[in-house]
């Protein structure tokens, strides 16, 4: 009854911010774009010969920039920014008042903004593989589920981290630039720029305890059909979900006690 | 006595602006925090690529890190004067406020790329030339006249380039309203600036030379630093500047034109 009445306010607000979403096309293509970024990476790369030394071969590291893109473009989180903005224009008050969190209004959000961005994913991969025939490849339908489950993971993992730092907007106000200080671990860490096995012992001692290499080099390894630990990755992803979920609903309680609209 | 007025109008945009941002202190000291780790992540970035290679498109490390200190000093000036004033371009043209600025007597343009300035900018600029400085002394680059001069000469024609490209994104605002993440685009371009332009291949070279002239921006006031740079390079940097600084001023003049104010 309860999990019912949640499906379908869920499927209504994805609905409705679907169609919102629709009218941003430009907008998000544009964003879709703007995450070219491994594909620089990977020229720095092959065009170095620089994947010699991990004994990753030309194609496979394609690959695996091609899938690092992928998931960043199903993973990108900005619930702070939105959340922030909401707070300082006064908005959250009357979605506090409704029976529903407001995080699902965010989450439902984000889901409709990958389903935009799919397409123009779909556009610029296929120009990749224009430029690049030979990394064409087709993953077996099993791995291609476990990926589209672990892309999803690593983005609840980043939409409950950003969801934690947007309560701070409930003290700071402005959360966007701890938002922002995090971000810098997640671009270095997660293996969009760099594949994780490239990095140097002394990193690589403590990175897997860590989220970040959870958030794009294991989907990305696992998708590209390079070497990882399937089991391992995806049950760190699920223990970085329990870990944060608890978290979140702590400060948000702690949170909303302590809101007090614009100008109380 | 024109230029004395706009002194006179840029020392009240610097107070007033500081004054606002410095309400966030906490904030300035998070940027701060930021531009360090980005710092950091960015040469351990570098520090894998060569790990295993002495030279990365015929730089070495040392000589990397040059341009590293010259896009930071860059970045920190985006983040100062461009970022904040020119994101705010996208605010006056929707919600019709561009109309008040027109109405000023005062040349808009000034008064549209000055207006605000963003103190934690300014800490990523002394940063970068904190890391030029060390940069020179390990590169044991003397410093003579014609080494400063030079050198100045093409940061500043860097400087125009870059702050022509954002102007030119942000203008096309007249038209398409919402370009919020047609800066992003650029943002993720202009990152290719922190390696040297020989480590990509062929047809991105053209492309970073040509369509978007980010190899000028960084590459040759590092090669200028190592003595390396030709003459040529650095009087066709100078004629880019030019006529970028000259188009940009134009095109915004000819925007212009088609400004219609909001629901209009």
């Amino acid at each position: 009854m309860i999990s019912n009445l949640i499906n379908r306010k869920l499927f209504t607000l994805l609905k409705v911010q679907y169609s919102n979403m629709l009218e941003y096309r430009v907008e998000i293509a544009l964003w879709a774009i703007s995450g070219i970024i491994p594909f620089f990476m990977l020229n720095i790369w092959t065009n170095n010969n620089l994947n010699e030394y991990i004994n990753i071969s030309d194609v496979m590291l394609s690959r695996y920039f091609l899938c690092a893109f992928f998931i960043r473009q199903f993973s990108v989180v900005w619930v702070v920014f939105s959340f922030e903005e909401d707070s300082l224009m006064g908005k959250v008050s009357p979605y506090l008042i409704q029976p529903l969190n407001p995080f699902f209004r965010y989450f439902a959000q984000h889901l409709a903004e990958q389903i935009t961005r799919f397409p123009f994913a779909l556009i610029i991969a296929f120009f990749f593989f224009i430029f690049n025939p030979e990394s064409i490849w087709i993953p077996n339908l099993g791995i291609l589920l476990l990926s589209i489950v672990s892309t999803f993971l690593s983005f609840l993992i980043q939409f409950l981290i950003q969801s934690i730092v947007a309560c701070l907007c409930f003290w700071t106000e402005k959360a966007s630039s701890i938002e922002r200080l995090l971000f810098i671990p997640t671009l270095f860490l997660s293996g969009l720029l760099a594949p994780v096995v490239s990095f140097p012992a002394y990193v690589k001692s403590w990175i897997y305890l860590t989220p970040f290499p959870y958030l794009i080099d294991f989907p990305a390894n696992l998708l590209s059909g390079n070497e990882t630990n399937i089991s391992g990755g995806l049950s760190m992803q699920i223990l970085w979900i329990f870990l944060l979920f608890p978290l979140f609903k702590k400060i948000w309680s702690e949170g909303t006690k302590k809101y007090t609209a614009m100008g109380s | 006595m024109n230029l004395r007025k706009y002194l006179k109008v840029y020392k009240k945009f610097l107070h007033t602006s500081l004054a606002s941002e410095l309400e966030y202190k906490t904030n300035i000291l998070v940027d701060l925090i930021t531009a360090i780790l980005s710092l950091i992540g960015s040469i351990f970035l570098l520090s894998i690529f060569f790990q295993n290679n002495g030279y990365i498109g015929g730089w070495e490390f040392e000589q990397a890190l040059i341009i590293q200190g010259i896009y930071t000093i860059l970045n920190g000036i985006t983040n100062t004067w461009f970022n904040p004033n020119l994101t705010e371009i996208v605010k006056h043209i929707r919600e019709g406020t561009l109309d008040f600025v027109l109405l000023k007597p005062i040349d808009s343009q000034f008064f549209i790329s000055l207006k605000k300035i963003n103190p934690s900018g300014i800490l990523e600029i002394m940063l970068g030339y904190c890391l030029l400085c060390f940069c020179i002394r390990i590169n044991q680059i003397n410093i003579n006249l014609s080494f400063l001069t030079l050198s100045m000469i093409t940061i500043s024609c860097s400087i125009c380039i870059l702050y022509s490209l954002w102007f030119f994104i942000s203008t096309t605002t007249i038209w398409f309203v919402k370009t919020w993440n047609a800066t992003e685009v650029l943002r993720s371009f202009l990152y290719i600036g922190r390696f040297p332009l020989n480590s990509f291949s062929f047809s991105l070279r053209i492309f970073f030379s040509v369509f978007i002239p980010i190899a000028f921006i960084t590459t040759i006031p590092s090669e200028v630093f190592l003595g390396l740079s030709q003459l040529w390079k650095i009087l066709l940097e100078v004629i880019v500047a030019a006529v970028f600084l000259i188009t940009s001023r134009k095109f915004w003049l000819f925007a212009l034109k088609f400004y219609s104010s909001a629901s209009s």
